[in-house]
């Protein structure tokens, strides 16, 4: 396994560049999923750079934590943070969404992408998934970390609390939940389009411990999620504000951004965008 | 006739069985139970194996996903329900979380057909093969009789890599199949030659076309007969022979006709050698409350409606 980083500047840096090969890349594609998969840049950062027990030359190791993304539409997150932590070649992020490639719109395990750990895209599946491995794990004695990463409109899936209810009947806490909690979704805000609050109550009362964090601070991910891995005899949910289209104040907030890909004219600036904000 | 019934049996309890017999052979199988775990054949496994059984409640959907969890990390999940739920609510996790991530997971599809009985239509499953049958990577068990249901059974853990659907029934029906024949999934079995037309059956469907086939031999006609045991992947070749060798083919399933073994037959038939067929099972509709041997009646899943067809078929000549 490749050393832990801990330093929140390196860490900071390592999301910077994750955010621009995500633009690159959907760019290049032409379509894509850009503003949540920036909004979770830090995160993942923090998950594939700090937190995770994995191996990029052993994908199928297995002890190694588990990170299932239940919001397939984020892929360019996910692949730009694998290809970063060293599972396949940066180059390959161009491919994205072409045929042919190992990067498929939403997550495709028989497309061979080496570190996918789920084929997905159809909200309100992965957190099932997560407690199967999180079953698996406890009949097998295995201490790794079972992680699911959650879109909040997602939440409106009713799968999603039958998952939720199953988890804790069955005192999962080798599961550790992350809702990307950006308030917005296709149509438009997540209390408009469907109230999903109060979330922390929801979840509490399936009988997950809940924290919260800011989800661009480095250090308040992995002191959260650290403290969640302490939690006995329940799981744990993680929710974490974030910015769609963080790094990109131009497009922050903007939920007409969800699915809608840079132009090639746009790119330059946007790059340039977040090179400045990282300065800051 | 070479096949004798030896009593009545319901094919759940050989679901029940050939999942016992698998638990004492493999310890990588897990079950999940969605609170009904006696009436779909999940409790021998349950009280043999506790520490194997999770129980995970009312909750389908939910089920699958766990099960492509436990696939992930090297188990070989059962989950059994009444079909309409096993296969219907759950169509969607199926085809994304099993399917999609090629897992070889175990299906149960309990209470297949009218033959449920008095419980109505809305747990008589007979659409579950036409929706299933639509995904790619899962393969689909529909055995004869309970004796077979406990060779499907095993077949699915053993011959299979993928999801697998297995059909069965409660209603208790003749058990004729002979355990020594093999069973081997993709493989359908010639129960008896025949030269004039070809019954092909699935369920208990086959027992009541090795009856018909008497019933022809009476007026002069040899039927061949063909237990489809497997639903997907079809055997083309046993069908290309019938289709090249006999005048006709009735399909008899019990099941929506639309979507199930007859189009998958028909499939088969209309690009290699078009012959006329037949087809029986349900026709469009729902099913209602009765005794199951009312219900066979009512919607014409029996013997006599295979000889009609047969007639019927013949005359095409």
């Amino acid at each position: 396994m490749k050393k832990r980083i801990a330093d929140i500047l390196d860490l900071q840096r390592i999301s910077t560049e994750i955010r621009k090969d995500i633009i690159i890349s959907i760019c290049e594609a032409g379509s894509g999923h850009t503003g949540g998969s920036l909004g979770l840049a830090d995160i993942f950062t923090c998950l594939y750079f700090n937190l995770l027990n994995h191996d990029c030359n052993k994908p199928h190791w297995e002890s190694r934590d588990r990170l299932i993304l239940s919001i397939g539409h984020v892929a360019p997150v996910l692949y730009t943070t694998l290809a970063h932590a060293g599972y396949f070649p940066k180059e390959e992020l161009l491919t994205l969404r072409k045929l042919g490639s190992r990067l498929q719109g939403h997550p495709g395990r028989d497309h061979g992408l080496p570190g996918l750990e789920l084929s997905a895209g159809s909200l309100g599946q992965g957190l099932s998934v997560a407690v199967g491995m999180a079953l698996a794990s406890k009949i097998d004695k295995r201490e790794n970390t079972i992680f699911c990463i959650m879109g909040d409109g997602e939440l409106q899936e009713g799968s999603v609390w039958e998952a939720a209810m199953s988890s804790s009947h069955h005192k999962l806490d080798n599961l550790i939940a992350i809702v990307d909690r950006n308030m917005l979704q296709i149509d438009g805000s997540t209390s408009e389009v469907m109230e999903i609050e109060p979330l922390s109550d929801k979840w509490s009362s399936f009988g997950w411990e809940v924290f919260h964090c800011d989800g661009h601070n480095h250090g308040d991910i992995i002191h959260t999620i650290t403290k969640a891995k302490g939690i006995t005899n329940k799981p744990s949910v993680v929710i974490a504000l974030t910015t769609m289209g963080k790094g990109i104040p131009s497009i922050e907030n903007n939920h007409s951004w969800h699915g809608k890909a840079p132009t090639k004219k746009q790119l330059p600036d946007f790059i340039d965008q977040i090179n400045r904000s990282y300065e800051i | 006739m070479k096949y004798n019934n030896r009593g009545n049996k319901a094919t759940k309890d050989g679901f029940s069985e050939g999942l016992v017999e698998l638990g004492r052979k493999y310890d990588d199988i897990i079950s999940l139970g969605a609170d009904i775990t006696s009436s779909v054949g999940m409790d021998g496994f349950a009280n043999s194996f506790p520490h194997r059984f999770l129980s995970m409640g009312i909750a389908e959907q939910n089920c699958i996903g766990v099960a492509a969890g436990l696939a992930l990390s090297g188990k070989v999940p059962v989950f059994s329900t009444y079909g309409v739920f096993a296969a219907l609510r759950t169509t969607d996790q199926i085809r994304i979380s099993l399917c999609y991530n090629k897992l070889h997971a175990i299906i149960g599809g309990a209470h297949a057909g009218v033959s449920v009985g008095p419980d109505g239509a809305t747990h008589q499953a007979l659409e579950d093969i036409a929706v299933l049958r639509s995904l790619p990577n899962i393969t689909i068990l529909s055995p004869a009789d309970a004796t077979q249901t406990v060779q499907a059974t095993i077949a699915a853990y053993e011959q299979c890599e993928g999801p697998v659907y297995v059909r069965f029934g409660r209603a208790e029906v003749p058990d004729f199949m002979l355990s020594d024949i093999d069973f081997k999934v993709g493989k359908a079995q010639l129960l008896k030659e025949g030269s004039d037309l070809t019954i092909i059956a699935t369920g208990h469907m086959v027992w009541e076309a090795l009856l018909a086939s008497e019933l022809l031999l009476d007026i002069g006609i040899t039927a061949r007969v063909i237990n489809m045991h497997t639903i997907k992947p079809i055997d083309i070749d046993t069908i290309i022979n019938a289709a090249k060798e006999t005048k006709g083919i009735i399909t008899a399933e019990e099941h929506q006709i639309m979507g199930g073994l007859g189009s998958a037959v028909a499939e088969v038939v209309v690009k290699t050698n078009p012959i006329p067929m037949e087809m029986i099972g349900m026709k469009d509709q729902f099913g209602e409350s009765g005794q199951p041997d009312e219900l066979m009646y009512k919607y014409g899943l029996n013997a006599n409606e295979i000889v009609k067809k047969a007639k019927k078929l013949l005359q095409y000549e």
